[in-house]
């Protein structure tokens, strides 16, 4: 994504991380439609936020079509359930032949399974873990022996 | 036969029963600890508690070993996921799912599932066939559903008695292909004039079968 480029972004899920890309995303210019089942989730949305908001379950197609899926540069799929991520990433990549699509995954196991299968996952527990062991990994070299002195 | 069934309910204890008697081998993967309590304890079926969209769940319900897997949870997302994994991770031959979105079947078609039922298409086509018109004495959907085989009788009060098949204004995308009358089956040509009792074998697409048997029959249902 070269930072000219103005791209359309579809946001399924407006919990804390898609509300965050959305108001982010929107303030750098891009047209953004996010997707979320309660209307209450928009309260999250920035006021500067300017794209769209659909309400529904993004498990019915027709709710990917009223968010104009087929049209989207890029899919992220960002609700707190793994299994709406991965088939609402599939479906985007699949049947409407999205360029790019994301999806965010909690479950280590099915992380890999998907990332096998060519579906681009993100998982934050692999994240969050890492970081922590690579900060653990520093302290025990500053500390030497690596336990408490 | 060995099946694995993912989901719950009365659905699912039926389902059981039925294969069962049929001597088919069946496991249950459940996520309620008290049903699957229920299920181990009235019916000859092995009980796992835990995800079906988890692959060591599947894999302890022995998926590896399986001839069909059946996902009737009342989640797509779930469903889809639950084939795929019997699909792609333990080569299960057969991967059947239950949507609720009825555009869905398409989609889990697309995406590898062998079979998708969706239980509100299955019902209105049951209601189409049996409740709204005693006209129409049978109707097969053919092509997986996309195309419908539709036996319409023709009454005397119908609109099209007595006018040639080139006059009807049958909406596009359907063709009457065969009329039986008096026990003879005529391939009709445009000239065919309808007569009241003929048998029409209708084809069309789904979607506009309501318009085709209200142009045939003139009734609004």
């Amino acid at each position: 994504m070269s930072p000219n480029q103005k791209l359309f972004i579809v946001i399924v899920g407006c919990g804390r991380l898609g509300s965050y890309l959305a108001n982010r995303l929107s303030s750098e210019g891009h047209s953004i439609v996010i997707v979320d089942i309660n209307e209450s989730a928009f309260d999250a949305l920035s006021a500067e936020y300017s794209g769209f908001r659909v309400e529904g379950d993004a498990t019915e197609l027709a709710v990917l079509k009223q968010a104009k899926i087929d049209k989207a540069d890029l899919v992220i799929a960002a609700t707190r359930e793994d299994n709406i991520n991965l088939m609402v990433a599939q479906v985007a990549k699949k049947l409407f032949r999205v360029p790019r699509v994301m999806a965010r995954v909690f479950e280590t196991k099915r992380e890999k399974i998907y990332r096998d299968f060519g579906i681009e996952t993100i998982c934050p527990t692999l994240i969050a873990g890492d970081v922590l062991l690579e900060s653990l990994m520093k302290l025990s070299v500053i500390t030497e022996k690596g336990g408490r002195q | 036969m060995n099946i694995l069934i993912v989901g719950g309910g009365k659905v699912v204890y039926f389902l059981c029963r039925t294969f069962l008697s049929k001597g088919y081998k069946v496991t249950v993967i459940n996520r309620d600890q008290d049903e699957c309590t229920w299920l181990a304890r009235r019916l000859k079926v092995t009980v796992v508690y835990g995800d079906g969209s988890d692959s060591q769940i599947l894999e302890e319900a022995g998926a590896d070993a399986a001839d069909a897997v059946l996902a009737v949870t009342p989640n797509d997302q779930d469903n889809l996921e639950i084939c795929q994994l019997a699909d792609l991770r333990f080569r299960v031959q057969r991967t059947l799912a239950l949507v609720n979105d009825p555009d869905n079947e398409e989609v889990f078609r697309q995406l590898g599932i062998t079979a998708a039922f969706s239980t509100t298409r299955i019902l209105s086509s049951l209601i189409e066939q049996r409740a709204g018109f005693e006209e129409i004495t049978n109707l097969i959907p053919a092509s997986e559903g996309k195309v419908n085989i539709t036996e319409v009788v023709l009454k005397e009060t119908s609109p099209v008695v007595g006018q040639p098949l080139i006059d009807i204004a049958l909406p596009e995308n359907s063709l009457v292909a065969s009329i039986l009358r008096e026990g003879q089956a005529i391939i009709p040509r445009g000239t065919t004039v309808l007569q009241d009792g003929d048998h029409l074998i209708v084809i069309s697409l789904p979607e506009n079968l309501g318009q085709v048997l209200k142009a045939l029959t003139g009734n609004m249902k």
